[in-house]
Protein backbone atom coordinates (compact mmCIF):
# COMPACT_ATOMS: atom_id res chain seq x y z
CA UNK A 1 0.00 0.00 0.00
CA UNK A 2 2.61 2.65 1.39
CA UNK A 3 4.96 0.72 -1.45
CA UNK A 4 1.80 1.92 -4.15
CA UNK A 5 1.81 5.28 -3.38
CA UNK A 6 5.21 6.33 -4.46
CA UNK A 7 4.84 4.56 -8.03
CA UNK A 8 1.33 6.35 -8.88
CA UNK A 9 1.30 7.68 -12.12
CA UNK A 10 1.39 11.29 -11.61
CA UNK A 11 -0.87 14.23 -13.00
CA UNK A 12 1.45 16.37 -15.42
CA UNK A 13 0.58 18.92 -17.65
CA UNK A 14 2.03 21.32 -19.98
CA UNK A 15 2.01 23.45 -17.30
CA UNK A 16 5.13 22.41 -16.66
CA UNK A 17 6.61 24.53 -19.21
CA UNK A 18 5.81 27.61 -16.77
CA UNK A 19 8.19 26.25 -14.48
CA UNK A 20 10.93 25.85 -17.00
CA UNK A 21 10.81 29.03 -18.41
CA UNK A 22 10.65 30.38 -14.83
CA UNK A 23 14.07 28.74 -14.23
CA UNK A 24 14.78 29.70 -17.55
CA UNK A 25 14.75 33.66 -16.72
CA UNK A 26 16.41 32.88 -13.87
CA UNK A 27 19.21 31.00 -15.47
CA UNK A 28 19.70 34.15 -18.39
CA UNK A 29 20.85 36.60 -15.70
CA UNK A 30 23.95 35.04 -15.53
CA UNK A 31 24.43 32.60 -18.11
CA UNK A 32 27.74 34.02 -18.61
CA UNK A 33 29.15 32.87 -15.15
CA UNK A 34 26.65 29.49 -15.80
CA UNK A 35 27.99 28.27 -18.39
CA UNK A 36 31.75 28.80 -17.58
CA UNK A 37 31.31 26.54 -14.54
CA UNK A 38 29.73 23.65 -16.38
CA UNK A 39 32.39 23.40 -19.11
CA UNK A 40 35.48 24.97 -17.48
CA UNK A 41 35.71 21.41 -15.87
CA UNK A 42 35.29 19.29 -18.74
CA UNK A 43 37.14 20.77 -21.12
CA UNK A 44 40.43 20.71 -19.02
CA UNK A 45 39.66 17.14 -18.53
CA UNK A 46 39.30 16.63 -21.97
CA UNK A 47 42.58 18.83 -23.30
CA UNK A 48 44.77 18.27 -19.92
CA UNK A 49 44.08 14.41 -19.79
CA UNK A 50 43.56 13.73 -23.51
CA UNK A 51 47.13 15.71 -24.13
CA UNK A 52 48.68 15.02 -21.35
CA UNK A 53 48.18 11.58 -20.30
CA UNK A 54 48.06 10.77 -23.98
CA UNK A 55 51.05 11.65 -25.19
CA UNK A 56 51.99 8.61 -22.84
CA UNK A 57 49.84 6.09 -24.11
CA UNK A 58 49.42 4.74 -27.62
CA UNK A 59 46.01 4.04 -29.32
CA UNK A 60 43.10 2.65 -27.46
CA UNK A 61 40.62 0.75 -28.90
CA UNK A 62 42.57 2.01 -32.02
CA UNK A 63 41.76 5.61 -31.56
CA UNK A 64 44.19 8.27 -30.28
CA UNK A 65 43.33 8.79 -26.04
CA UNK A 66 41.22 12.26 -26.56
CA UNK A 67 39.09 10.69 -29.13
CA UNK A 68 38.58 7.94 -26.35
CA UNK A 69 37.50 9.84 -23.78
CA UNK A 70 35.87 12.69 -25.80
CA UNK A 71 32.29 10.72 -26.22
CA UNK A 72 32.11 9.77 -22.92
CA UNK A 73 33.06 13.41 -21.54
CA UNK A 74 30.20 14.31 -23.47
CA UNK A 75 27.93 12.61 -21.29
CA UNK A 76 30.06 13.15 -17.65
CA UNK A 77 28.77 16.91 -18.68
CA UNK A 78 25.46 15.85 -19.16
CA UNK A 79 24.78 13.91 -16.05
CA UNK A 80 26.71 16.92 -13.85
CA UNK A 81 24.69 19.52 -15.04
CA UNK A 82 21.40 17.80 -14.72
CA UNK A 83 22.77 16.39 -11.42
CA UNK A 84 23.87 19.99 -10.08
CA UNK A 85 20.81 21.93 -11.28
CA UNK A 86 18.00 19.00 -9.72
CA UNK A 87 19.90 18.87 -6.35
CA UNK A 88 21.36 22.34 -5.11
CA UNK A 89 19.26 24.37 -7.42
CA UNK A 90 16.32 22.39 -6.47
CA UNK A 91 16.53 22.16 -3.10
CA UNK A 92 17.31 25.76 -2.54
CA UNK A 93 14.04 26.32 -4.44
CA UNK A 94 12.38 23.66 -2.28
CA UNK A 95 13.35 24.01 1.48
CA UNK A 96 15.42 27.55 1.77
CA UNK A 97 13.39 30.33 -1.18
CA UNK A 98 10.29 28.36 -0.50
CA UNK A 99 9.31 29.37 -4.37
CA UNK A 100 7.79 26.22 -4.63
CA UNK A 101 5.22 26.70 -1.81
CA UNK A 102 4.15 30.23 -3.92
CA UNK A 103 3.92 28.11 -7.87
CA UNK A 104 1.86 25.55 -5.59
CA UNK A 105 -0.61 28.58 -4.80
CA UNK A 106 -1.57 28.78 -8.30
CA UNK A 107 -3.15 26.40 -10.71
CA UNK A 108 0.08 24.31 -11.04
CA UNK A 109 0.61 20.94 -9.18
CA UNK A 110 2.74 18.81 -7.80
CA UNK A 111 3.37 16.66 -11.14
CA UNK A 112 3.88 19.78 -12.85
CA UNK A 113 6.36 21.61 -10.74
CA UNK A 114 8.80 18.22 -11.04
CA UNK A 115 8.21 17.76 -14.21
CA UNK A 116 8.97 21.51 -15.05
CA UNK A 117 12.87 21.02 -13.02
CA UNK A 118 13.21 18.01 -14.81
CA UNK A 119 12.74 19.44 -17.79
CA UNK A 120 14.81 22.28 -17.06
CA UNK A 121 17.65 19.94 -15.78
CA UNK A 122 17.79 18.28 -19.04
CA UNK A 123 18.06 21.61 -20.84
CA UNK A 124 21.29 22.70 -18.56
CA UNK A 125 22.44 19.39 -19.77
CA UNK A 126 21.63 20.20 -23.60
CA UNK A 127 23.28 23.92 -22.90
CA UNK A 128 26.41 21.93 -21.69
CA UNK A 129 26.45 18.86 -23.52
CA UNK A 130 25.79 20.59 -26.53
CA UNK A 131 28.86 23.61 -26.52
CA UNK A 132 31.30 20.34 -25.41
CA UNK A 133 29.89 18.27 -28.72
CA UNK A 134 30.79 21.51 -30.93
CA UNK A 135 34.29 21.80 -29.63
CA UNK A 136 35.05 18.55 -29.84
CA UNK A 137 33.56 18.71 -33.48
CA UNK A 138 35.72 21.38 -34.03
CA UNK A 139 39.00 20.01 -32.54
CA UNK A 140 38.47 16.97 -35.31
CA UNK A 141 37.72 14.55 -32.91
CA UNK A 142 34.16 13.41 -34.41
CA UNK A 143 34.95 10.67 -36.91
CA UNK A 144 31.43 10.09 -37.66
CA UNK A 145 28.92 11.70 -40.14
CA UNK A 146 27.44 15.05 -39.29
CA UNK A 147 23.98 13.78 -39.23
CA UNK A 148 25.42 11.75 -35.92
CA UNK A 149 25.01 15.23 -34.23
CA UNK A 150 21.38 15.31 -34.07
CA UNK A 151 21.14 11.66 -32.12
CA UNK A 152 24.16 13.07 -29.90
CA UNK A 153 21.90 15.48 -28.76
CA UNK A 154 18.89 13.39 -28.53
CA UNK A 155 21.20 11.40 -26.14
CA UNK A 156 22.36 14.30 -24.06
CA UNK A 157 19.16 15.26 -23.35
CA UNK A 158 17.81 11.90 -22.62
CA UNK A 159 21.11 11.44 -20.36
CA UNK A 160 19.56 14.59 -18.30
CA UNK A 161 16.40 13.50 -18.10
CA UNK A 162 17.32 10.68 -16.37
CA UNK A 163 19.93 12.20 -13.87
CA UNK A 164 17.22 15.02 -13.15
CA UNK A 165 14.68 12.93 -12.09
CA UNK A 166 17.24 10.92 -9.98
CA UNK A 167 18.86 13.95 -8.77
CA UNK A 168 15.09 14.87 -7.80
CA UNK A 169 14.17 11.63 -6.45
CA UNK A 170 17.10 11.99 -4.37
CA UNK A 171 16.33 15.68 -3.18
CA UNK A 172 13.08 14.75 -2.12
CA UNK A 173 14.92 12.50 0.34
CA UNK A 174 17.59 14.73 1.42
CA UNK A 175 17.34 16.78 4.98
CA UNK A 176 19.57 19.56 4.48
CA UNK A 177 22.28 19.99 1.80
CA UNK A 178 24.79 17.86 3.58
CA UNK A 179 23.53 14.79 2.29
CA UNK A 180 24.24 15.74 -1.18
CA UNK A 181 27.56 15.02 -0.81
CA UNK A 182 26.51 10.92 -0.30
CA UNK A 183 24.77 11.16 -3.98
CA UNK A 184 28.22 13.10 -5.61
CA UNK A 185 30.48 10.96 -3.93
CA UNK A 186 29.02 7.37 -3.27
CA UNK A 187 26.92 7.62 -6.64
CA UNK A 188 27.69 9.63 -9.42
CA UNK A 189 31.70 9.63 -8.90
CA UNK A 190 31.89 6.07 -9.49
CA UNK A 191 30.11 6.64 -12.43
CA UNK A 192 32.01 8.87 -13.57
CA UNK A 193 35.02 6.80 -12.98
CA UNK A 194 33.74 3.43 -13.95
CA UNK A 195 31.19 3.47 -16.52
CA UNK A 196 34.22 3.39 -19.03
CA UNK A 197 34.72 7.44 -19.96
CA UNK A 198 38.80 7.55 -19.03
CA UNK A 199 39.38 3.98 -19.78
CA UNK A 200 37.76 0.49 -21.04
CA UNK A 201 36.10 -1.74 -18.50
CA UNK A 202 37.76 -4.59 -19.98
CA UNK A 203 40.83 -4.46 -17.86
CA UNK A 204 39.01 -4.55 -14.67
CA UNK A 205 38.09 -7.43 -12.15
CA UNK A 206 34.72 -8.97 -12.56
CA UNK A 207 33.25 -7.32 -10.06
CA UNK A 208 33.48 -3.89 -11.05
CA UNK A 209 32.39 -4.99 -15.12
CA UNK A 210 29.21 -6.32 -12.99
CA UNK A 211 28.49 -2.65 -11.21
CA UNK A 212 29.17 -0.92 -14.39
CA UNK A 213 26.10 -2.68 -16.03
CA UNK A 214 23.61 -1.25 -12.93
CA UNK A 215 25.02 2.23 -13.81
CA UNK A 216 22.70 3.77 -16.28
CA UNK A 217 26.25 6.38 -17.32
CA UNK A 218 27.63 3.20 -18.77
CA UNK A 219 25.11 2.58 -21.64
CA UNK A 220 24.91 6.33 -22.37
CA UNK A 221 28.83 6.01 -22.75
CA UNK A 222 28.92 2.97 -24.73
CA UNK A 223 26.11 4.46 -27.05
CA UNK A 224 27.94 8.20 -27.57
CA UNK A 225 31.15 6.44 -28.47
CA UNK A 226 29.48 4.79 -31.40
CA UNK A 227 27.56 7.57 -32.68
CA UNK A 228 31.00 9.87 -32.42
CA UNK A 229 33.64 7.10 -32.97
CA UNK A 230 32.35 4.41 -35.29
CA UNK A 231 33.42 1.82 -32.65
CA UNK A 232 30.65 -0.90 -33.50
CA UNK A 233 28.24 -1.01 -30.51
CA UNK A 234 25.62 -4.09 -31.02
CA UNK A 235 23.25 -3.27 -28.04
CA UNK A 236 22.27 0.39 -29.29
CA UNK A 237 18.12 0.08 -29.23
CA UNK A 238 18.85 -1.67 -25.80
CA UNK A 239 20.67 0.53 -23.99
CA UNK A 240 18.52 3.44 -25.43
CA UNK A 241 15.89 1.60 -23.90
CA UNK A 242 17.52 0.70 -20.64
CA UNK A 243 17.97 4.52 -20.31
CA UNK A 244 14.46 5.37 -21.05
CA UNK A 245 12.62 2.95 -18.47
CA UNK A 246 15.30 4.47 -15.53
CA UNK A 247 13.87 8.01 -16.09
CA UNK A 248 10.41 7.29 -16.51
CA UNK A 249 10.89 5.10 -12.67
CA UNK A 250 12.60 8.00 -11.12
CA UNK A 251 10.18 10.65 -12.89
CA UNK A 252 7.44 9.21 -11.15
CA UNK A 253 9.29 8.60 -8.00
CA UNK A 254 10.75 11.87 -7.59
CA UNK A 255 6.72 13.62 -7.86
CA UNK A 256 5.87 11.26 -5.48
CA UNK A 257 8.32 11.90 -3.63
CA UNK A 258 8.80 15.20 -3.66
CA UNK A 259 4.83 15.69 -2.78
CA UNK A 260 4.98 13.39 -0.20
CA UNK A 261 7.52 16.08 1.10
CA UNK A 262 6.05 19.19 1.02
CA UNK A 263 2.26 18.74 0.64
CA UNK A 264 1.39 17.74 4.79
CA UNK B 1 -26.21 35.98 -0.02
CA UNK B 2 -24.91 32.79 -1.91
CA UNK B 3 -22.22 31.06 -0.16
CA UNK B 4 -18.77 30.80 -1.62
CA UNK B 5 -17.04 28.46 0.39
CA UNK B 6 -18.78 25.46 2.54
CA UNK B 7 -17.33 23.14 4.72
CA UNK B 8 -18.79 20.19 6.39
CA UNK B 9 -17.11 18.70 9.54
CA UNK B 10 -13.65 19.40 7.89
CA UNK B 11 -10.91 17.51 9.23
CA UNK B 12 -7.20 17.23 9.18
CA UNK B 13 -4.94 14.38 10.56
CA UNK B 14 -1.18 15.01 10.58
CA UNK B 15 0.05 11.79 12.16
CA UNK B 16 -1.44 11.44 15.23
CA UNK B 17 -2.36 14.94 16.00
CA UNK B 18 -5.88 16.28 14.96
CA UNK B 19 -5.18 19.80 13.62
CA UNK B 20 -8.83 20.19 12.51
CA UNK B 21 -11.26 18.40 14.18
CA UNK B 22 -14.93 17.96 12.21
CA UNK B 23 -15.72 21.59 11.73
CA UNK B 24 -18.40 23.66 9.51
CA UNK B 25 -18.75 26.81 8.31
CA UNK B 26 -19.46 28.85 5.39
CA UNK B 27 -18.33 31.88 4.00
CA UNK B 28 -20.73 34.09 1.71
CA UNK B 29 -19.71 35.77 -1.34
CA UNK B 30 -18.26 39.43 -0.59
CA UNK B 31 -17.85 39.12 3.03
CA UNK B 32 -14.95 39.27 5.02
CA UNK B 33 -14.79 36.15 7.29
CA UNK B 34 -11.62 35.89 9.97
CA UNK B 35 -10.20 32.94 11.87
CA UNK B 36 -8.79 33.50 15.15
CA UNK B 37 -7.17 31.26 17.44
CA UNK B 38 -4.06 31.20 19.43
CA UNK B 39 -1.06 29.21 17.39
CA UNK B 40 -1.30 25.76 16.93
CA UNK B 41 -5.18 26.02 16.89
CA UNK B 42 -5.59 25.17 12.97
CA UNK B 43 -6.17 28.35 11.34
CA UNK B 44 -3.53 27.72 8.84
CA UNK B 45 -4.18 24.33 8.35
CA UNK B 46 -8.01 24.83 7.73
CA UNK B 47 -6.60 27.94 5.28
CA UNK B 48 -3.94 25.73 3.33
CA UNK B 49 -7.23 22.98 2.88
CA UNK B 50 -9.26 25.81 1.03
CA UNK B 51 -6.17 26.90 -1.29
CA UNK B 52 -6.13 23.24 -1.98
CA UNK B 53 -2.24 22.66 -0.66
CA UNK B 54 -3.34 20.78 1.77
CA UNK B 55 -5.63 17.77 1.31
CA UNK B 56 -8.29 17.05 3.86
CA UNK B 57 -8.36 13.89 6.29
CA UNK B 58 -12.39 14.01 6.07
CA UNK B 59 -15.74 16.05 5.46
CA UNK B 60 -16.41 18.28 2.79
CA UNK B 61 -15.38 21.41 1.61
CA UNK B 62 -16.45 22.99 -1.73
CA UNK B 63 -15.34 26.42 -3.24
CA UNK B 64 -18.23 28.02 -5.53
CA UNK B 65 -19.52 24.45 -5.55
CA UNK B 66 -16.55 22.48 -6.86
CA UNK B 67 -15.06 20.00 -4.54
CA UNK B 68 -11.16 20.94 -3.40
CA UNK B 69 -10.33 17.33 -3.63
CA UNK B 70 -11.17 16.95 -7.64
CA UNK B 71 -10.60 20.60 -9.51
CA UNK B 72 -7.96 21.52 -7.23
CA UNK B 73 -6.71 23.48 -10.58
CA UNK B 74 -9.91 25.63 -11.24
CA UNK B 75 -10.13 26.55 -7.62
CA UNK B 76 -6.95 28.00 -7.22
CA UNK B 77 -7.14 29.70 -10.60
CA UNK B 78 -9.55 32.02 -9.04
CA UNK B 79 -7.72 32.22 -5.55
CA UNK B 80 -5.09 34.97 -4.49
CA UNK B 81 -2.98 33.39 -1.61
CA UNK B 82 -1.07 35.50 0.62
CA UNK B 83 0.92 32.98 2.30
CA UNK B 84 2.18 33.31 5.94
CA UNK B 85 5.33 32.54 5.32
CA UNK B 86 7.11 34.87 2.33
CA UNK B 87 7.57 33.02 -0.41
CA UNK B 88 8.50 35.26 -3.37
CA UNK B 89 11.07 34.59 -5.92
CA UNK B 90 14.39 35.72 -4.86
CA UNK B 91 15.92 35.07 -8.01
CA UNK B 92 14.10 37.52 -10.04
CA UNK B 93 13.07 41.32 -9.61
CA UNK B 94 10.15 42.60 -7.98
CA UNK B 95 8.33 43.18 -11.30
CA UNK B 96 9.51 40.21 -12.63
CA UNK B 97 7.85 38.34 -9.89
CA UNK B 98 4.43 39.46 -10.69
CA UNK B 99 5.02 38.85 -14.53
CA UNK B 100 6.29 35.06 -13.72
CA UNK B 101 3.49 34.67 -11.27
CA UNK B 102 1.16 35.55 -13.92
CA UNK B 103 2.39 33.39 -16.07
CA UNK B 104 1.44 30.47 -14.10
CA UNK B 105 -1.87 31.59 -14.43
CA UNK B 106 -1.61 31.86 -18.09
CA UNK B 107 -2.43 35.65 -18.42
CA UNK B 108 -0.65 37.12 -21.27
CA UNK B 109 2.57 39.07 -21.01
CA UNK B 110 1.01 42.40 -22.15
CA UNK B 111 -1.66 42.08 -19.67
CA UNK B 112 0.29 40.86 -17.16
CA UNK B 113 2.70 43.57 -17.49
CA UNK B 114 -0.35 46.38 -17.16
CA UNK B 115 -1.63 44.18 -14.55
CA UNK B 116 1.75 44.13 -12.53
CA UNK B 117 2.54 47.73 -12.75
CA UNK B 118 -1.35 48.82 -11.69
CA UNK B 119 -0.88 46.42 -8.69
CA UNK B 120 2.58 48.17 -7.72
CA UNK B 121 0.93 51.83 -7.62
CA UNK B 122 -1.90 50.11 -5.38
CA UNK B 123 0.56 48.88 -2.88
CA UNK B 124 2.99 51.66 -3.31
CA UNK B 125 5.39 49.87 -4.91
CA UNK B 126 6.29 51.26 -8.09
CA UNK B 127 9.70 53.18 -7.43
CA UNK B 128 10.69 49.35 -6.42
CA UNK B 129 9.78 48.00 -9.79
CA UNK B 130 13.38 46.92 -10.43
CA UNK B 131 14.83 46.34 -7.00
CA UNK B 132 15.88 42.85 -5.57
CA UNK B 133 13.80 40.94 -3.25
CA UNK B 134 16.44 41.20 -0.34
CA UNK B 135 16.58 44.94 -0.75
CA UNK B 136 13.01 44.78 0.24
CA UNK B 137 12.02 45.81 4.23
CA UNK B 138 9.36 43.15 5.77
CA UNK B 139 6.56 45.67 4.95
CA UNK B 140 7.64 45.93 1.27
CA UNK B 141 8.15 42.65 0.79
CA UNK B 142 4.38 41.97 2.27
CA UNK B 143 3.11 44.35 0.15
CA UNK B 144 4.21 43.15 -2.97
CA UNK B 145 2.76 39.64 -1.87
CA UNK B 146 -0.78 40.87 -1.65
CA UNK B 147 0.15 42.37 -5.34
CA UNK B 148 1.35 39.26 -6.91
CA UNK B 149 -1.93 37.30 -4.87
CA UNK B 150 -4.18 40.08 -6.69
CA UNK B 151 -2.25 39.30 -9.81
CA UNK B 152 -4.86 36.25 -11.34
CA UNK B 153 -7.97 39.09 -10.29
CA UNK B 154 -9.40 36.47 -7.74
CA UNK B 155 -12.71 35.99 -6.91
CA UNK B 156 -11.00 35.02 -3.16
CA UNK B 157 -8.64 35.97 -1.37
CA UNK B 158 -6.69 34.32 1.52
CA UNK B 159 -4.64 36.23 3.98
CA UNK B 160 -2.65 34.52 6.32
CA UNK B 161 -1.33 36.71 8.91
CA UNK B 162 -1.34 39.46 6.65
CA UNK B 163 0.09 42.09 9.26
CA UNK B 164 2.06 40.44 11.34
CA UNK B 165 5.43 41.94 12.34
CA UNK B 166 5.16 44.89 10.41
CA UNK B 167 5.16 48.85 11.32
CA UNK B 168 1.61 50.43 12.11
CA UNK B 169 2.56 52.62 8.80
CA UNK B 170 2.40 49.51 7.12
CA UNK B 171 -0.34 47.58 8.26
CA UNK B 172 -2.75 50.84 8.03
CA UNK B 173 -2.17 50.60 4.47
CA UNK B 174 -2.23 47.30 3.75
CA UNK B 175 -6.29 47.66 6.46
CA UNK B 176 -6.88 50.30 3.73
CA UNK B 177 -6.30 48.80 0.40
CA UNK B 178 -7.45 45.41 1.94
CA UNK B 179 -11.32 47.58 2.62
CA UNK B 180 -10.72 48.89 -1.03
CA UNK B 181 -10.78 45.20 -2.11
CA UNK B 182 -13.66 44.40 -0.33
CA UNK B 183 -15.64 47.00 -1.64
CA UNK B 184 -14.85 45.66 -5.16
CA UNK B 185 -16.35 42.20 -3.95
CA UNK B 186 -13.70 40.47 -3.51
CA UNK B 187 -14.52 37.74 -0.47
CA UNK B 188 -11.36 37.62 2.01
CA UNK B 189 -10.63 35.30 4.05
CA UNK B 190 -8.02 36.11 6.77
CA UNK B 191 -6.37 34.72 10.13
CA UNK B 192 -4.36 36.92 12.17
CA UNK B 193 -3.34 37.06 15.74
CA UNK B 194 -4.74 41.08 15.98
CA UNK B 195 -8.02 41.36 16.88
CA UNK B 196 -8.14 44.96 16.09
CA UNK B 197 -7.56 43.87 12.18
CA UNK B 198 -10.17 41.49 12.85
CA UNK B 199 -12.41 44.10 13.68
CA UNK B 200 -11.20 46.50 11.40
CA UNK B 201 -11.78 44.15 8.57
CA UNK B 202 -14.12 40.98 9.39
CA UNK B 203 -17.69 41.03 8.80
CA UNK B 204 -17.72 37.51 10.58
CA UNK B 205 -14.97 35.93 12.59
CA UNK B 206 -14.58 32.35 14.31
CA UNK B 207 -13.15 31.79 16.80
CA UNK B 208 -11.06 28.36 16.94
CA UNK B 209 -8.94 26.47 19.36
CA UNK B 210 -7.60 22.92 19.52
CA UNK B 211 -9.16 22.16 16.08
CA UNK B 212 -12.80 23.39 17.13
CA UNK B 213 -14.87 26.15 16.33
CA UNK B 214 -15.48 27.84 19.90
CA UNK B 215 -18.00 30.54 18.81
CA UNK B 216 -18.65 32.46 15.21
CA UNK B 217 -20.48 35.58 14.34
CA UNK B 218 -20.09 39.37 14.29
CA UNK B 219 -17.42 41.06 16.38
CA UNK B 220 -19.33 43.54 18.03
CA UNK B 221 -21.98 41.03 18.78
CA UNK B 222 -20.21 38.15 19.31
CA UNK B 223 -18.38 41.12 22.01
CA UNK B 224 -21.77 42.36 23.36
CA UNK B 225 -23.15 38.82 23.88
CA UNK B 226 -20.38 37.53 25.97
CA UNK B 227 -18.59 40.28 27.37
CA UNK B 228 -20.58 43.25 27.56
CA UNK B 229 -19.90 46.60 26.23
CA UNK B 230 -17.28 48.05 28.84
CA UNK B 231 -14.56 46.73 30.30
CA UNK B 232 -13.08 48.52 33.86
CA UNK B 233 -9.33 47.00 34.52
CA UNK B 234 -7.91 47.08 37.99
CA UNK B 235 -4.16 46.79 38.46
CA UNK B 236 -3.35 45.32 42.05
CA UNK B 237 -1.11 45.71 44.56
CA UNK B 238 0.30 43.63 47.04
CA UNK B 239 -1.02 45.89 49.69
CA UNK B 240 -4.50 46.08 48.73
CA UNK B 241 -5.49 43.50 46.91
CA UNK B 242 -6.70 41.90 50.13
CA UNK B 243 -9.11 44.97 50.42
CA UNK B 244 -9.89 45.16 46.90
CA UNK B 245 -11.03 41.69 46.16
CA UNK B 246 -13.51 41.95 49.63
CA UNK B 247 -15.23 44.93 48.48
CA UNK B 248 -15.79 43.68 45.19
CA UNK B 249 -17.39 40.43 46.06
CA UNK B 250 -20.22 42.77 47.21
CA UNK B 251 -21.16 43.78 43.54
CA UNK B 252 -22.97 41.36 41.58
CA UNK B 253 -20.43 42.04 38.05
CA UNK B 254 -18.92 39.44 36.28
CA UNK B 255 -14.95 39.79 37.02
CA UNK B 256 -12.25 38.25 36.34
CA UNK B 257 -8.03 37.96 37.43
CA UNK B 258 -5.28 37.18 35.56
CA UNK B 259 -1.84 37.92 37.64
CA UNK B 260 -1.72 41.53 38.48
CA UNK B 261 -5.05 42.26 36.82
CA UNK B 262 -8.52 42.53 38.02
CA UNK B 263 -11.04 42.99 34.61
CA UNK B 264 -14.97 43.73 35.62
CA UNK B 265 -17.03 43.47 32.67
CA UNK B 266 -20.59 45.36 32.34
CA UNK B 267 -23.19 46.72 29.78
CA UNK B 268 -23.60 49.95 31.68
CA UNK B 269 -20.19 51.73 32.39
CA UNK B 270 -20.77 54.87 34.31
CA UNK B 271 -23.02 52.29 37.15
CA UNK B 272 -19.77 50.14 37.32
CA UNK B 273 -17.59 53.16 38.19
CA UNK B 274 -20.12 54.51 40.33
CA UNK B 275 -20.70 51.58 42.71
CA UNK B 276 -16.79 51.01 42.65
CA UNK B 277 -16.14 54.78 43.53
CA UNK B 278 -15.68 53.44 47.05
CA UNK B 279 -12.64 51.03 46.09
CA UNK B 280 -9.34 51.76 46.51
CA UNK B 281 -7.41 51.40 43.74
CA UNK B 282 -3.69 52.57 42.49
CA UNK B 283 -4.52 52.23 38.47
CA UNK B 284 -7.93 51.94 36.96
CA UNK B 285 -8.39 52.11 33.03
CA UNK B 286 -12.35 52.00 31.81
CA UNK B 287 -12.36 51.26 28.02
CA UNK B 288 -15.08 49.36 25.47
CA UNK B 289 -14.78 45.64 25.36
CA UNK B 290 -13.02 44.63 22.66
CA UNK B 291 -12.70 40.75 20.57
CA UNK B 292 -9.89 40.55 22.60
CA UNK B 293 -11.39 40.45 25.59
CA UNK B 294 -13.90 37.58 24.28
CA UNK B 295 -10.98 35.27 22.75
CA UNK B 296 -9.20 35.55 25.96
CA UNK B 297 -12.28 34.37 27.91
CA UNK B 298 -12.45 31.85 25.06
CA UNK B 299 -9.43 30.15 24.62
CA UNK B 300 -8.23 30.97 27.97
CA UNK B 301 -4.75 33.13 29.28
CA UNK B 302 -2.76 29.91 29.46
CA UNK B 303 0.77 30.19 26.94
CA UNK B 304 0.22 28.48 23.64
CA UNK B 305 3.84 27.08 22.18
Amino acid sequence: MKLMTIFKIPDISWRAYRVWQRNRDSYMRFYKANLLGNLGEPLMYLFGMGIGIGSYLGLIEGVSYMEFIAPGLIMGVAMYSASFECTFGAFTRMAEQKTYDGILATPLNVGDLVAGEILWGATKSLIGGSVMLFVIYLAGLMKTSILMLLPMLLLIFIIGLLFSSLAMTFTALCPSYDFFNYFFTLILAPMFFFSGIFFPLSNFPEWIKTASKFMPLTYAVNISRSLLSNMAYSSLILSTLILIVFTVIFSILSVNLIEKRIVK
Amino acid sequence: MSEIITAKNLTKVYGKTIAVSGISFSINKGECYGFLGPNGAGKTTTMKMIHCFSPMTAGKLTVTEMDVRREQRKIKAIMGVVPQEENLDPDLKVLKNLIVYARYFDIPLKTAEERAIELLNFLQLKDKMNSKIGELSGGMKRRLLIARSLINNPKILILDEPTTGLDPQARHLIWQRLRLLKKNGITMILTTHYMEEASQLCDRVAIIDKGKILTEGEPKKLVADNIGTEVVEIRLEDENQGAILEQLSEFNFNYERAGDTLYLFSNNGKELLHSIVDVKHTQLLHRPATLEDLFLKLTGRGLRE
